[in-house]
């Protein structure tokens, strides 16, 4: 494990406390950022209203005229403390497999992706599903997964011209980043193909599929089995496979 | 119930917002005006929470179709009850088949009505706001049309006679706006001429202003070297800068992470001026320290809970004799700027809501 960054405290106005551990995208960096979030949600329940992890730091969101701002520092930089003497730091995330189906009208860019790389279309699914990736934090939509992990053989520039509209499920690379879409939306990313999960669905009780810190890992079905999936979906009685813990990213 | 005769341009349902599905990228969503909204609701003896309309530029025209107590708070907007004008910031009692009708904004930007016992659409994910970029939550996960019927909740019974807001407390919307701002959480990312910059210069209000975000136009903001920062999270109040200089005010339907570094944050109390800001207003940005903002809150806090009081005893106590000259939010106008020439007669805006361009003229009678 990386030597302990120090805690760096920022204002974000009267009610947001920036806590940053680095300036950059790292594994190991997010991996605190996740454990801290835990930590701070479950020992301080109750003196946070919102915690955001994001790639390299933590915003907590709090109410001044409840706990102070130097009170709340305090208590973060001792949560912290807890992690460095813990040394490892398992995020107490899970592994969401997401069933994909590739290439064809759900990936109308996987044949230039695997041109653009020199692949075939094969490799390209072969090399897209041989990854966990970590879930390094959540924005942009609602449910959308910033993802680390893909591999540089399959990274290719985003389409010149934005699509008005890609379909929910939408799976597809941008540069180095890979990522699914949870919601219809205009986008540039190279659509690779879709998944029959609603990863997000504002009416449940748990309305997104994974939260920041989790594991995805990309699973290639057939038409058929893409079909028997979405119905399954559409009737309730899809249940997705999760894994309890985290598998180890590399 | 209350139907709707006519929307206005832009009406949404909106309550305090749902934060606690920001870690998942869900926007807040919610209340643009805090202040207007939270008092509308007291007025007629709603808890803060409760949902309200929020109506941009032109109010509409409602039916209430079962009595109700009600208030109208935020950008004034003239206000009839059948035809015979009525206050605003006031609670107000209506009876069944009364109609309604909430004109042009004269000034400001955004006006409340709040309906006793609240306006009652389904709860998604924690909240009533609706959130219309996704097509989420309020009526629909859309704004009003016209024939929309909406239910309200059941009012805690009241038996207290309606108040009205003292006029101190009542803000005066102003073309041109003064918010308090705490720098970070990356000042360290601009020059010291940028940070001076953003505090010592007026900045218009550009056409791209909606739930989302409000785009400056103004002098260029320096950075240090270059405006990308590795992405971490957006709050309402936060002032992005990008490559251009020019500075990006989030609002409540901002994304819940952003990659151009923050120079400031406009503070929690003050953020209902940006809201009441429309295109081709004047903002300046003045540094305040997190003891002021917190004691702005803290004031803010005060003022609720006196009108909650307020509202249920049914007497506001020697209005202006017992209420001290408040410090916030009223003061909107600079008292050192000469105020703008409000006579413009047939000022045109153009809006950008939900993806669609309106042009709209404002009359300003005054």
């Amino acid at each position: 494990m990386a030597a302990m960054q120090k805690l760096e405290f920022f204002s974000q106005g009267e009610s947001g406390l920036v806590v940053e551990l680095a300036d950059k995208i790292d594994l190991a960096v997010n991996s605190i950022v996740h454990a801290l979030s835990r930590l701070i949600q479950v020992e301080l329940v109750g003196m946070v209203d919102a915690v955001v992890p994001t790639y390299r730091s933590v915003l907590v969101i709090f109410d001044p005229l409840e706990i102070k701002r130097e009170t709340l520092m305090q208590k973060i930089e001792q949560l912290y403390q807890t992690i460095a003497v813990g040394g490892a730091t398992p995020t107490g995330g899970k592994t969401v497999v997401i069933p994909v189906l590739y290439g064809g009208d759900a990936g109308p860019d996987l044949e230039f992706v695997a041109r653009h790389n020199n692949l075939t279309t094969e490799e390209v699914i072969a090399i897209h599903t041989a990854v966990s990736y970590r879930i390094f934090m959540m924005g942009f939509t609602p449910g959308f997964p910033y993802l680390g992990g893909m591999s540089e053989r399959i990274a290719t520039p985003r389409l010149t011209s934005p699509r008005k509209e890609i379909p929910a499920g939408s799976v597809g690379i941008a540069g180095m980043q890979t990522g699914l879409y949870p919601q219809k939306s205009p986008g540039g990313w190279q659509l690779i193909g879709r998944t029959p999960l609603k990863v997000f669905d504002p009416d449940s009780e748990e309305p997104f599929l994974y939260r920041a810190g989790d594991i995805l890992r990309f699973d290639a079905v057939s038409e058929v089995e893409y079909a028997r999936i979405e119905r399954a979906v559409t009737r309730g009685e899809y249940l997705p496979q999760i894994r309890n813990q985290a598998e180890v990213v590399q | 119930m209350i139907r709707v005769i006519q929307p206005g341009i832009l009406t949404t349902v909106q309550d305090e917002g749902r934060s606690g599905y920001l870690a998942f990228g869900m926007p807040r969503a919610g209340i643009m005006d805090r202040y207007a909204a939270r008092m509308a609701n007291l007025l007629c003896g709603n808890p803060l929470a409760a949902a309200v309309l929020e109506m941009t530029i032109i109010g509409g025209s409602y039916c209430f179709e079962s009595a109700a107590r009600i208030a109208v708070c935020g950008a004034p907007m003239p206000l009839q009850l059948n035809g015979e004008p009525v206050e605003a910031w006031a609670a107000v009692d209506v009876t069944s088949g009364d109609v309604l009708e909430i004109g042009a904004a004269t000034a400001g930007c955004r006006a409340y009505l709040a309906v006793a016992g609240g306006v009652e659409v389904p709860l998604v994910m924690g909240s009533r706001s609706t959130y219309y970029r996704a097509g989420i939550g309020g009526f629909a996960g859309r704004a009003l049309k016209i024939g929309d019927l909406l239910h309200r909740g059941n009012p805690v019974p009241f038996a207290a006679a309606p108040v009205q807001l003292p006029a101190g407390w009542i803000p005066e919307y102003s073309s041109q706006v003064e918010v308090r701002v705490m720098t970070g959480p990356q000042n360290d990312l601009f020059s010291a001429t940028g940070v001076k910059t953003l505090l010592s210069t007026a900045y218009t209000v550009s056409n791209e202003a909606d739930r989302m975000g409000y785009r400056l136009e103004g002098q260029k903001i320096e950075h240090l070297a270059g405006p990308d920062i590795v992405s971490d999270a957006l709050t309402p109040g936060a002032i992005q800068v990008p490559g251009s200089g020019q500075p990006i005010v989030m609002m409540v339907d901002c994304g819940t992470t952003g990659g151009y570094a923050k120079i400031a944050t406009v503070i929690g109390p003050d953020l209902a001026k940006v809201a009441q800001a429309k295109p081709q207003d004047s903002l300046r940005f003045v540094r305040c320290s997190d003891e002021e903002a917190v004691q702005a809150l803290r004031q803010e806090r005060d003022r609720y809970r006196q009108v909650a009081e307020w509202a249920a005893s049914g007497a506001v106590p020697s209005l202006a004799a017992a209420v001290a000259p408040p410090e916030m939010p009223p003061e909107q106008t600079r008292p050192t700027a000469p105020l703008q020439t409000t006579r413009r007669v047939g000022r045109k805006l153009r809006l950008h809501i939900a993806g669609k361009s309106y042009e709209v003229e404002i009359e300003e009678v005054k």
